[in-house]
């Protein structure tokens, strides 16, 4: 047992939250910008040191502390990615904080890094009840940063954010006491090999997709998110889109999948119904928004509905494209996020139609602004088209109509996601306040550049990002193998063709040799 | 079974007799003026009662020596569990209490020594094993609460209070006292083990009418449903301090009761009164939950609160296993620390005039006027919602396992999906001291007794409580394991 990497990282912002309580604004910013890029500079040590291809679960740490459940902390590869992602996200965060929050900064500041030891802890439970408690304390710092720092409308945004997702996820404590109860243990790495009988597993698979599906969220229980984003501050948007749905496609892939392998198939249709309306119905939604971020939101529901289906596709490239989208909406999403809260800083609305021509007052704003709208859309270079490639081609295995409808989605993302880019950026600078809005500062140039080169580096190198991933997911497919369905796409290797494509025959000469 | 050792395990009682009647003079001779003294006093009775119970070598579960007078008492871990818990609470009680009443009608000695009467009565019902010193138990602590009920001699509501809670009290008594004379009618003994036996051989129609009065009469005494509707009233009309008493010590007196009576002579019976208490589980759970919402005032809040909390606790009781029972100890002493949190912070809402702050427009903008207080309170209400990581959350999650384990699951969803709706109003306490604008000053400071209750309170049920759950789970299940190794 070597040094408790894993334990310091949830010490870190723990200790850096209660201490924000105490100081006055100035100091309370400083204490977290450095608690954050602590824990950044440990998650670099973390995945520098994460041994790829070793052990299944790294860093493992276990303590007796607790009766009934065990503090016990471990990662695999797809952890690691996501504390990665939550680790990037954090300092951002806490910058695109920086001039915006004005009012009780120590105690916002406190919530959210309370919210970042919550999220960590989340992909590093290796304890169903552990999880389930990290899980479920998220919801408190949402609940205050909504409610005391967000819009004119933040009141009924947070109750519905905070009744919604817990409403969903209580369910999944029942199911996680049965399973305790069943298998013996709370132990997630023997969960995940424990085969329950399947008439248990449909219904514990229920159970975990109330939770799950509404935190994602999917059609139709989506509905608390565009409220909850269009209200939360930027940097709540921000962790929002970028960490917390992630939470459920992460327990999607961590309980969901290995632990009911069969009742996974059985509804799979279910997923893929889900996902195919939400993909369609919310780009629609979408674009038809004058709102800038409720119209980011959709298109956030739209992206994780093609998570959810290539998680359920049953093969490498589904789950490795699920993986992959993630992290890669996490930093788009992200990114746009702060896109709309840099000129909400300024002229302080959402509306859309109150902004126009910026690439001529703006153009170091409007050049990242373009470089995450095409990423969003998935161009290739960017992160977005690899995510987008390698889910499509997973679910494609599985179901080619699927995979047909959730195309769409993409051209509808294009046509909103330019749409948006030609009324912000484009056109004449209709509003003279708009007009007069001045560049990115250096401060938020730094934020979105970071994001820009994470972007890039994942759309044109992945391997990076997929290398740690690669033997879980492996594994998990193993795991899934005994209850894959079978897609409708059999593709079938015939006979090699007798002449190559452009072969032209030339009568008696034709002798169908190679050249 | 000799004298001496009847006398050892019935010290506490003894012991607090003494000291309430020595306080009594003590206050008949000097008057109001010793109220404070008297209360000290009464305090430090209180203390070296824990200290002796906690002394007291309660032995292996299934070893008769810790009965005390031909079996009326006994002295098993489950009695010394509740008991100081329950001394504990009276204490948390007795330390918020003067301030209250010096500034209304003057305190008087009378009320810490009834306190102390009201403790005797309530180890006895948690101790007893025969109808009869259930019963005298019973009424002795009952009687106290009448009294303390409607110590506002001049605030009308405080009289209506303790006349309704008399009315509906003797009411409960007398159902209670019925289904006694059934069940010793058909049993033809009041001795706990007697009557399971007798119950083991034959348990005839008239038998379970008996049951179903008893259990009926406790139900009226833990505010279950249905018979909560006294509850509001009573606790919106009771003195504030005299309605943290009656959620806390009194709850887990009548809950122990109820526990060792539905375990012990009923015991063998589960299956005859399991749906009765999944029933009143359940409507309390939801009628808690409901009720609650349209309320304004904060103490009418936190009876239903109270009534919801019962309806969690009846969970552990319905699966009628060790773990059962041992969930619901736990669960109660982290309802008392989230109780008497509760409490304590309400009656440190005062404004500058020293009027309480009892709606919730008046705590509008706390977190701005009164952070720390309004920090508190946020870690109280979340913990009542039962929202990890703070500790109420451990409470919901053993009594959960219990049923669970017991092969409960139906009830289990539908008692944790209706706790999503108790959330929606502990959130509203968040919400109006922390999302809203303030409106009214409060009071700046308040005084350390206050202070002591409500930060022990909040530290039991912060995060920090989890590093207590080996010992905690420990202590209560042994304490459990006594009920089931009379049998």
């Amino acid at each position: 047992m070597g040094f408790p990497i894993l334990s310091v990282m949830l010490l870190v912002p723990l200790v850096a939250a209660i201490a924000c309580l105490f100081l006055e604004a100035r100091s309370a910013r400083v204490v977290a910008l450095l608690a954050t890029l602590i824990d950044f500079v440990l998650g670099v040590v973390l995945w520098a040191n994460f041994d790829i291809g070793g052990a299944q679960w790294q860093f493992v740490e276990h303590a007796p502390l607790f009766a009934g459940f065990n503090y016990a902390l471990g990662i695999d590869g797809i952890a690691l990615m996501l504390i990665m992602l939550s680790v990037f996200l954090m300092p951002i965060c806490i910058l695109a904080s920086w001039n915006s929050i004005t009012r009780r900064v120590g105690e916002y500041m406190a919530a959210f890094l309370l919210m970042e030891v919550l999220m960590l802890g989340v992909f590093m439970a290796q304890d169903l009840f552990l999880f389930y408690i990290f899980f479920e304390g998220g919801l408190i710092p949402m609940y205050l940063i909504i409610g005391v720092w967000g819009g004119d409308n933040r009141i009924y945004a947070s109750y519905k954010f905070f009744l919604y997702t817990l409403l969903g996820s209580v369910l999944m404590l029942i199911a996680m006491l049965w399973m305790a109860n069943a298998a013996g243990t709370s132990d997630i790495p023997t969960l995940m090999q424990y085969n329950f009988p399947v008439e248990a597993q449909r219904w514990l698979w229920l159970a975990f997709f109330a939770s799950f599906a509404v935190k994602m969220p999917m059609w139709p229980v989506h509905t608390w998110l565009p409220d909850a984003h269009v209200q939360a501050p930027t940097a709540g948007s921000v962790i929002l889109a970028g960490v917390l749905l992630k939470l459920a496609g992460y327990g999607f892939i961590r309980f969901s999948l290995p632990m009911f392998p069969e009742a996974s198939a059985q509804f799979m249709w279910l997923i893929f119904a889900l996902s195919m309306v939400a993909v369609v119905y919310t780009s629609l939604v979408a674009l038809v928004q004058h709102d800038m971020k409720k119209l980011i939101a959709y298109s956030s529901v739209a992206h994780m509905a093609i998570v959810t289906a290539a998680l359920f596709a049953f093969n490498v490239q589904g789950l490795e494209g699920g993986m992959i989208m993630m992290l890669s909406h996490g930093l788009v999403s992200g990114a746009l996020f702060l896109c709309v809260g840099v000129i909400y800083d300024r002229l302080h609305t959402r509306e859309i139609d109150r902004y126009g021509g910026l690439a001529i007052n703006m153009p170091k704003y409007s050049l990242f602004f373009l470089l995450f709208t095409m990423a969003s859309i998935g161009l290739p270079g960017t992160s977005g088209f690899v995510a987008e490639f390698v889910s499509l081609a997973g679910v494609y295995h599985a179901s080619s109509f699927a995979t047909l409808v959730l195309t769409t989605g993409i051209i509808l993302g294009a046509a909103y996601m330019l749409y948006l880019y030609r009324r912000v950026a484009f056109g004449d600078q209709k509003n003279a306040d708009a007009a007069a809005m001045p560049d990115l500062d250096l401060r938020e140039w730094s934020m979105l550049a970071a994001l820009a080169a994470a972007t890039l580096w994942m759309g044109i190198y992945p391997e990076s990002f997929i290398a740690p991933m690669r033997s879980d997911i492996q594994t998990l497919d193993a795991r899934l193998a005994q209850a894959a369905p079978k897609g409708d796409a059999q593709l079938k290797v015939g006979p090699p063709n007798a002449h190559a494509a452009n072969y032209i025959a030339h009568g008696s000469e034709s002798t169908g040799e190679a050249h | 079974m000799s004298y001496a050792s009847s006398l050892y395990f019935t010290g506490t009682e003894i012991g607090l007799s003494l000291a309430g009647l020595v306080l009594l003079l003590v206050v008949g001779w000097t008057g109001a003026k010793s109220a404070r003294v008297v209360t000290i006093l009464a305090v430090s009775a209180l203390v070296g009662a824990i200290a002796f119970t906690a002394s007291l070598p309660v032995g292996s579960p299934a070893d008769g020596f810790n009965s005390a007078f031909g079996g009326l008492l006994r002295m098993d871990s489950f009695a010394v569990f509740a008991k100081i818990l329950i001394y504990l609470a009276t204490i948390g009680c007795l330390m918020v209490t003067p301030r209250f009443f010096e500034e209304r009608d003057g305190y008087r000695g009378e009320y810490p020594v009834l306190m102390l009467f009201g403790a005797i009565g309530m180890g006895m019902m948690v101790s007893a094993t025969n109808l009869m010193t259930l019963y005298i138990g019973l009424e002795l602590s009952s009687l106290s609460s009448y009294v303390f009920a409607s110590f506002l001699r001049s605030d009308w509501r405080s009289n209506e209070a303790g006349l309704k809670y008399f009315i509906l009290g003797a009411l409960a008594s007398g159902i209670i006292l019925y289904g006694m004379s059934l069940v010793y009618g058909f049993a033809g003994t009041t001795d706990y083990a007697g009557i399971r036996a007798a119950f083991s051989t034959h348990f005839p129609l008239g038998a379970l009418f008996g049951v179903v009065f008893v259990l009926a009469g406790l139900a009226f005494k833990i505010a279950a449903v249905p018979f909560h509707m006294w509850t509001p009233d009573v606790y919106e009309g009771s003195p504030t301090p005299v309605t943290a008493f009656f959620a806390s010590a009194p709850k887990v007196a009548a809950i122990g009761m109820l526990v060792r009576m539905a375990l012990v002579p009923f015991g063998g019976e589960v299956e005859a009164w399991r749906q009765i208490v999944i029933f009143a589980s359940i409507a309390s759970i939801v009628v808690g939950a409901l009720g609650a919402i349209g309320q304004q005032n904060l103490k009418r809040l936190l009876a239903y609160s109270s009534i919801n909390n019962v309806g969690f606790l009846l969970v552990g009781l319905a699966a009628a296993t060790p773990a059962g029972a041992s969930a619901m100890l736990t669960y109660l002493v982290i309802y008392v620390a989230m109780t008497l949190g509760s409490f304590a912070a309400l009656l440190m809402l005062r404004d500058t005039e020293g009027q309480p702050l009892e709606t919730f427009a008046d705590i509008s903008g706390l977190s701005t006027t009164r952070p720390g207080l309004a920090w508190c309170l946020l870690f109280v209400m979340f913990s009542l919602a039962g929202i990890p990581p703070l500790f109420g959350f451990w409470a919901k999650f053993v009594v959960f396992q219990a049923a669970v384990q017991a092969g409960l699951v139906p009830l289990a969803a539908i008692g944790i999906a209706a706790s999503v709706i108790g959330a929606f109003y502990y959130l509203r306490f968040i919400k109006v001291m922390f999302f809203d604008e303030s409106n009214r000053e409060p009071e700046k400071s308040s005084p350390m007794g206050h202070w002591v209750v409500l930060v022990v309170s909040v530290i039991v049920i912060s995060p920090l409580g989890y590093f207590a759950t080996p010992w905690l789970g420990s202590v209560a299940s042994q304490a459990a394991a006594a009920l089931f190794a009379v049998a």
